[in-house]
């Protein structure tokens, strides 16, 4: 079985990102990036599965400009067998995105393709859904748990009212949550065999479709931010603001 | 401009991200159709034609639909999306698994999460989890868009009964099948539609200690949450976990007790209308959003709170 997994490159999540003094877009100049989270439980997932036998290769794969492929080389040190960069000059949206990968797949044929639910950038939960549907494929989204048996896998996703197990025939599309796994840390051994890994450069505009963005980014803003609180000094206190002064409770 | 709304219910009752995501329909037009999906549904139909704003619901009743997978629920909405120009659905667990298949097979750009409609195609939507707010337009013919439920106020029923349209199923392809569900079943309100929420994270230490919390929501009426920490450590189940990826809460009255602060979680309740921060230290970033804050040990605090309700 072959499993190929898109990851992205996005800023780290301990980055607290501000727009630019123009609001023209967010300020992204010297910020620490990295693997999109939950694009790194995809990944764990994928060579847990090849660890465990179900699985025979691992393809790490994303779309972006040149930049991109240090994210590549940790999902190489992670334990992805080879890497595909599909180069673009530009940041794309999901859709093309979706198509870029669609056509990865027609080359590749995998089993199993692992993506994160979101990417928090610009947490836009769309591409393993797109993916399955221009692949005809089925899908299970926000997993917690992937059992493989013969064609197909019992996935069980984490829903708003609780948990829900559904049956995918594979090939299919699966996309993590927080608590399918928790991702290894590359080892310093395994960040020097990731520099001799297969690494794969196709450029995007070469795919032949349209690559153009549907959306324009108008501008980026702050948030409205809230007016300062105060400190209570006692529980008698709190309850008596939220008594008479909020008046949200009674 | 027809406008066609996904509703969201499990087939006996609607959801309240459906009205919500009507509410933001009516910022975008007037002609609005309703889409009620599902097996032995009609009383959620009826429930839908009652609602302020709505044109006409249309009604497909089929086993196909009985659980919604995204696959069958994309393949319907794209078997009638000729006639719509906008296609709407709640960025719940339920919107987001099917409306960017909906997307990718028109060929569209699927814009999420809008929080504010400014124009037919301009839209504000958080990113970065919630760190900034981005206005995009769209370029595509077809626009495809979900909607935040906490940005808009949810429509109530009025005067007027819409006329309800069977419509006909186009089946399940068999490519995905619905093996079991485990529901959380509380007497508690929901979390996204209470309004007032309590939470607890790391600093309850254990699942047990939720009692605590548990017990003053009772009093005060309130849903329980979590911080994605206190659901990692197996205290509560993952439907508690509010947060950047879990569930948005805007309650009137927001309480967290021994959490952090995190942005990602910031980013599920910060624009909750009251927020009481209880936390042990002082320096905790969620004293920065809180309007009354108590900086005390939670064992103490708590059954204080409690005993005083
Ligand atoms: C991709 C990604 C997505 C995420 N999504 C979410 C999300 O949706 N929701 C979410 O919540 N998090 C999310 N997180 C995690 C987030 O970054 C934080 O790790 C998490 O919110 C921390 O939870 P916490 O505040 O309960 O724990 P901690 O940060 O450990 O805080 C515990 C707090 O309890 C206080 N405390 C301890 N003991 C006591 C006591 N006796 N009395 C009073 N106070 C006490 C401490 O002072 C401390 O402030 C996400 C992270 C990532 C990387
Ligand atoms: N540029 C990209 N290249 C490869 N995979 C991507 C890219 N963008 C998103 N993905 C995948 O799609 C998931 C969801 O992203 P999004 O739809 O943007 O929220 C991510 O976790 C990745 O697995």
């Amino acid at each position: 079985m072959k499993i190929l997994v898109p990851i992205k490159r996005v800023v780290d999540y301990n980055v607290k990102v501000r727009p630019l003094s123009d609001q023209s877009n967010v300020d992204l100049n010297n910020v620490k990036m990295s693997v999109n989270p939950f694009c790194e439980i995809a990944l764990e997932e994928a060579v847990r599965l090849k660890e465990s036998g179900a699985a025979s290769e691992v393809i790490a794969v994303t779309v972006g400009k040149q930049d991109s492929q240090e994210q590549l080389r940790t999902a190489l040190a992670l334990g992805a067998d080879r890497a595909i960069l599909v180069e673009s000059d530009n940041l794309v949206e999901p859709l093309v995105i979706a198509k870029a990968l669609a056509n990865i797949c027609e080359d590749e044929n995998p089993n199993l393709i692992i993506l994160g639910k979101q990417a928090i950038d610009g947490d836009n939960n769309q591409t393993g859904q797109m993916l399955a549907a221009l692949m005809g494929y089925a899908q299970a989204t926000n997993a917690s748990e992937i059992n493989i048996s013969g064609d197909s896998a019992n996935v069980t996703r984490e829903i708003d009212g609780g948990l829900q197990t559904i049956q995918v025939s594979l090939p299919a599309i699966v996309t993590t949550d927080l608590r399918l796994n928790e991702p290894r840390y590359a080892s310093l051994p395994n960040i020097m065999k990731a520099k001799k890994k297969e690494l794969n450069i196709i450029s995007l505009a070469d795919m032949g479709f349209d690559i153009s963005n549907r959306t324009e980014l108008l501008s980026v803003e702050l948030p409205a931010e809230r007016a300062a609180g105060v400190t209570v000094e006692s529980v008698d206190e709190l309850m008596d603001k939220l008594k008479n002064e909020a008046k949200v409770i009674s | 401009m027809k406008i066609l709304v996904i509703a969201e219910h499990d087939n006996n009752n609607l959801k309240g991200s459906t009205n919500s995501t009507i509410a933001a329909a009516r910022e975008i037009g007037s002609d609005i159709n309703v889409l009620v999906a599902g097996l032995a549904c009609s009383n959620v139909a009826n429930e839908v034609a009652s609602l302020d704003g709505v044109t006409t619901v249309l009604l497909a009743d089929d086993a196909a639909y009985e659980n919604f997978l995204a696959e069958d629920i994309a393949k319907l909405v794209i078997s009638i999306a000729d006639d719509f120009e906008y296609i709407l659905a709640p960025a719940t667990t339920f919107g987001k698994n099917f409306l960017p298949r909906v997307s990718a097979l028109l060929d569209s750009q699927q814009i999420s999460e809008i929080t504010a409609v400014l124009g037919p195609d301009t839209f504000k939507r958080p990113i970065y989890a919630g760190s900034c707010i981005a206005t995009v337009k769209t370029l595509d013919d077809k626009k495809i868009i979900s909607v935040r439920s906490t940005a808009f106020d949810g429509v109530n029923s009025g005067s007027a009964i819409a006329e309800v349209k069977d419509i006909a199923s186009v089946g399940t392809d068999g490519k995905s099948s619905f093996v079991n569900e485990e529901l959380a079943v509380s007497d508690r309100p929901e979390l996204t539609a209470a309004d007032i929420v309590i939470s607890g994270g790391r600093g309850m230490q254990s699942g047990d200690n939720f009692h605590l919390l548990d017990s003053i929501a009772d009093k005060l009426g309130a849903a329980v949450g979590a911080s994605r920490a206190a659901v990692d450590a197996g205290f509560v189940p993952n439907d508690y976990q509010v947060g950047q990826t879990g569930k948005i809460v805007a309650p009137d009255l927001y309480i967290a007790v021994g959490i952090s602060g995190a942005i990602q979680h910031l980013a599920g309740m910060k624009d909750s209308k009251v927020i009481v921060a209880i936390n042990k230290d002082e320096d905790a970033p969620i004293f920065q959003v809180a309007d009354y804050g108590l900086v005390a040990d939670l064992f103490e605090a708590l059954p204080e709170l409690d005993s005083k309700l």
